[in-house]
């Protein structure tokens, strides 16, 4: 028996930079992480090898993620949960860290998750919908809008609710 | 020329269009000013989400979380509990019988192979970010992680056995700060050193093997200072490596 499982402790540092990015709070994060570890090892047997376990594994977080956020909460008020998070220094100054961090929040969980997928995991799309369980073309219109959403956030631009509900188009 | 549609643009931003039709999006974008500013401000943010979360890359794994990785085996971890207090009994015998030992210290020696061959397995296949602060900046990461660790750390040199230092990073394990220097070969082989104190009044040991899932691990205390070279390669090439390392550090 192998008492370690190098094949999912690879995985766990972009386990843990997904959590963080979908949650922005570093406990719940790794709560989140944990969790998707726990199910990884009870279902481990359901993985084919020869498939990506990588993928797989952030299948398992989204399903916990999503049975999370609506257990707490609506979708709907996801949108007012920016919180300001302590920026350790980078690249970046830390203004544009946390407007990004806020921006992040202030955008629905499902256009958030694609936009985290594509974006920062570098998934492909076919992928991130197998990962999200929804047709490609949601995929797309979830990026389309979640970007422009996104970009109006960062430029400072006040959204107007019903333009915005007029571009919900799939 | 023709427009593109929404998707074909996210696609550019993504890096997933092939090279001919990427090179007319270029040229479509050159004339459609709306377009551009919109594809460059999806770039941007790709960008932005990798400076604000690529950090946590480089965080310390939490134990909790390694130790989640782990089948959980009560009844085996028990056992492999009570094999390395055997372990230790026998150290710590040979150290000196009664010179009154903390009881954490000895827990440090031996579970030091098994935490550095997981650091090991951890960042060794990193592409992106294999360390924390590049070999470029060696002077830097040796007092960053000298001061770290409070004790003033040389990381050996392997250039005669074909590995140069990659660069170091910081970890957390159990009671202290962790330093790991990482080196590779030309064949883009790589072995890392796990430094950690291990004070407490044990006398230096003699070095030592373990084989951790398939990582050979050589480990040894000298001055309070715990030592693991770890790697996935042969055993008798990482022995003459370990040698070469106790050698210079023992000095």
């Amino acid at each position: 028996m192998n008492l370690l499982r190098p094949d999912l402790i690879e995985h766990l540092p972009r386990l843990r930079r997904y959590a963080r990015a979908l949650t922005r709070d570093v406990t719940q994060a790794d709560d989140l992480v944990q969790d998707t570890l726990e199910r990884a090892l009870v279902k481990l047997d359901l993985w084919r090898p020869g498939t990506d376990l990588r993928a797989w594994l952030f299948t398992l977080m989204h399903n916990l993620f999503v049975n999370q956020v609506r257990a707490n909460k609506p979708l709907e008020t996801d949108l007012d949960t920016a919180q300001d998070i302590p920026v350790n220094g980078g690249q970046m100054d830390a203004m544009a860290l946390r407007d990004i961090h806020t921006a992040l929040g202030r955008l629905p969980a499902e256009q958030r998750e694609v936009i985290l997928l594509v974006g920062l995991e570098q998934f492909g799309y076919a992928e991130a919908a197998r990962i999200l369980d929804v047709p490609l073309g949601t995929v797309m219109s979830r990026l389309s809008r979640g970007r422009e959403r996104l970009r109006q956030l960062l430029a400072g631009e006040e959204i107007d609710a019903k333009v915005v509900k007029l571009k919900v188009i799939k | 020329m023709n427009a593109f549609d929404e998707d074909t643009l996210h696609a550019y931003v993504d890096g997933m269009l092939n090279e001919t039709k990427r090179l007319e999006v270029d040229a479509w974008l050159a004339g459609h000013p709306d377009d551009a500013e919109r594809v460059r401000a999806w770039i941007a943010q790709n960008q932005a989400l990798h400076a604000a979360f690529d950090p946590v890359l480089n965080e310390p794994l939490p134990l909790e979380l390694v130790r989640a990785t782990r089948r959980q085996r009560p009844a085996i971890s028990r056992l492999w509990r009570a094999a390395a207090s055997m372990a230790v009994l026998a150290v710590t015998g040979l150290a000196g019988y009664g010179l009154g030992l903390r009881s954490a210290e000895p827990e440090i020696i031996a579970r030091m192979p098994r935490d550095a061959a997981l650091a090991h397995v951890v960042f060794s296949p990193e592409q992106r970010h294999p360390v924390e602060v590049d070999a470029a900046h060696a002077e830097h990461l040796v007092k960053w992680l000298s001061k770290r660790l409070g004790a003033q750390l040389a990381p050996p040199d392997f250039t005669a056995q074909g590995f140069e230092l990659l660069g170091g990073r910081l970890l957390t394990g159990g009671n202290g700060p962790v330093a790991q220097f990482m080196y590779q070969s030309a064949d883009q082989r790589r072995i890392t050193l796990y430094v950690r104190r291990a004070a407490g009044g044990n006398a230096d040991t003699s070095f030592r093997h373990a084989r951790e899932n398939g990582v050979e691990v050589f480990y040894w205390i000298d001055q309070d200072m715990g030592y693991a070279l770890s790697g996935a390669i042969a055993r008798a090439e990482m022995q003459r490596l370990a040698d070469a390392a106790y050698r210079r550090i023992g000095r």
